[in-house]
């Protein structure tokens, strides 16, 4: 009896050892954001590794005073805001002519947004670049915002369309018998019953949407018009010997999304693994 | 959805057989193709995304076991699992720019391996060639593992208690527990996310590429989205679309077997 009590205390020791180790490999490289950005480069230069005893917000004031900083996290936010505004707006009609409407091709459309979701963007990147050009959109934030809302609908709409299913379809049948139309339909009953999914996708969209490099570092050359990703990215060359300050920008750009994730974190496991289906 | 994807998709393939700049192209037939095959970069870069797929077993290898520990309802196991989640929201370029000082010559993952006398592994993880795809690597593991933990931990959860108690009873250790019984129930799941993963380090690595390697030394640990997007940044748009074409010629592929498992694994008995 003895001998199978210490057998399983070492093996639910062993496992929190396991699990405490992969966590500490997790929290290590974000502790080192945080203690650095703390830092004077003075400081990081003499002990990078070592706990910020001496913590100042130098390098923080650094990249908000001398830097378009705040003017990145004010693009960012923008063109989060109306491309996952947009996007979601798209995606709720048409999932909802898909399920509750069945119009003529809904199945094609639906199976159409399946493989959109998985075309690499960086393949549309050149015509559409070529398209802006033309258009003269080019260092203003609508170029990137008509793409991202374009690149977003397809998972919105899988996104959707698989919590409309979910609604019984009785409870429109009645609204409709009663004489009330689409819309009204899709106000009074559809929408408040999807309170919690449509808070999921926008919350899911907006970090792909603050994180995205790519698109940014192309469309937005001009040092005004950058969202703060491709900003953080000019960071590298222009502060080299001061690596303080270039981590001091990368924790601004995470404590929003971390901040976030803390307050919804159920919201982001479902969403971000919606994708994958049951 | 017909302009963010209709339009460019025509475009690009359109594209691929031009030359010269965008407002005067010359038709060059399937010389843009030939150049691209040609060119070593390329060669090197599309060798980098076949060996990021080295990356998918282990990321999926290691996801799987910790979502094995956490599924033996071990106390904390919530807790642990949003820390292992925590990186896969973050920017990858503010986590890139944080490897890219810790893995430098003088950097702390080196410091740490001299101090406790494993100076022999400390490689210049960032500057040399051989090493600096597989610093790249080790950060998708890094990032993404947390997605596959979650997956296969609301998968394993989804198995019904019997079948491990049942299994128990017969008198299954926990690895034949594990392996023979649990395992095999998720695999639907497991093939889903490989083809998942294998399109993602096949066309999404952009942004760990260019903030920690930068493609260097050289054009060492340069992938296909970042050729891509070189040869545009140089004017060769036609040489770009090429690239792109060749790159939705294979996520096509891969998309096509995904339906497919996709398809299997809700017609499927799991």
């Amino acid at each position: 009896m003895t001998a199978a009590v210490g057998r399983r205390f070492v093996g639910v020791v062993s496992r929190h050892v396991f699990l405490i180790l992969i966590c500490l490999s997790v929290l290590y490289p974000l502790w080192f954001i945080v203690s650095t950005a703390l830092k004077s480069n003075a400081a990081y230069q003499l002990d990078p590794t070592g706990f910020p005893t001496h913590p100042t917000l130098a390098s923080l004031r650094t990249i908000v005073v001398d830097q378009p900083l705040p003017r990145w996290m004010w693009n960012s936010l923008l063109v989060t805001a109306s491309s996952v505004g947009a996007s979601t707006l798209m995606a709720l009609l048409a999932a909802y002519a898909a399920v509750f409407g069945r119009f003529r091709g809904h199945k094609v459309f639906l199976s159409t947004s399946v493989a959109l979701m998985v075309v690499p963007p960086v393949t549309l990147l050149v015509p559409m670049f070529v398209l802006m050009v033309n258009t003269g959109w080019i260092n203003h934030l609508q170029s990137v915002i008509v793409f991202y809302t374009g690149l977003l609908v397809p998972f919105a709409v899988f996104f959707l369309t698989n919590f409309f299913r979910t609604v019984p379809q009785e409870l429109i049948e009645a609204a409709s018998v009663e004489g009330a139309k689409p819309f009204a339909v899709l106000r009074r009953i559809v929408l408040p019953m999807s309170g919690a999914a449509a808070f999921t996708l926008v919350v899911v969209q907006s970090i792909w949407v603050w994180n995205e490099l790519l698109i940014a570092l192309v469309f937005l050359q001009n040092d005004q018009a950058r969202t703060l990703m491709a900003g953080l990215a000019q960071f590298q060359g222009r502060y080299s010997t001061n690596q303080p300050v270039i981590l001091a920008g990368a924790l601004l750009s995470i404590l929003p999304v971390v901040v976030l994730y803390l307050s919804g974190q159920r919201f982001f496991v479902r969403g971000l693994t919606a994708g994958i289906g049951k | 959805m017909g302009f963010a994807f209709g339009y460019p998709l025509v475009q690009v393939v359109r594209e691929s057989f031009y030359a010269g700049s965008f407002d005067q192209p010359i038709w060059v037939g399937l010389d843009n193709y030939k150049g691209v095959i040609a060119d070593p970069e390329f060669r090197q870069s599309l060798y980098n995304n076949l060996k990021l797929m080295l990356t998918v077993p282990i990321m999926l290898g290691l996801g799987l076991l910790i979502a094995l520990v956490l599924n033996d309802r071990i106390r904390g196991m919530r807790q642990y699992q949003a820390l292992v989640f925590l990186p896969y929201i973050l920017p990858a370029t503010a986590i890139g720019l944080a490897f890219s000082f810790l893995l430098q010559e003088q950097g702390v993952l080196n410091t740490f391996l001299r101090d406790v006398h494993l100076g022999f592994l400390a490689q210049d993880w960032i500057g040399s060639s051989t090493w600096s795809i597989v610093s790249v690597g080790g950060l998708v593991v890094w990032q993404q593992l947390g997605f596959a933990v979650v997956v296969f931990a609301a998968a394993l959860l989804a198995i019904p208690p019997e079948t491990a108690e049942a299994a128990r009873i017969d008198g299954a250790n926990w690895w034949q527990l594990q392996f023979r019984v649990l395992v095999p129930q998720i695999r639907p799941i497991i093939e889903l996310l490989t083809v998942i993963q294998v399109i993602t380090v096949l066309s999404w690595v952009f942004n760990y590429v260019y903030i920690l390697t930068a493609g260097g030394p050289g054009y060492a640990s340069s992938v296909m989205e970042l050729y891509i997007w070189r040869s545009f940044s140089n004017g060769s748009d036609g040489t770009a679309a090429s690239v792109a074409v060749m790159l939705l010629g294979m996520a096509g592929v891969l998309i096509g077997v995904s339906l497919w498992v996709r398809r299997r694994t809700s017609a499927g008995p799991a």
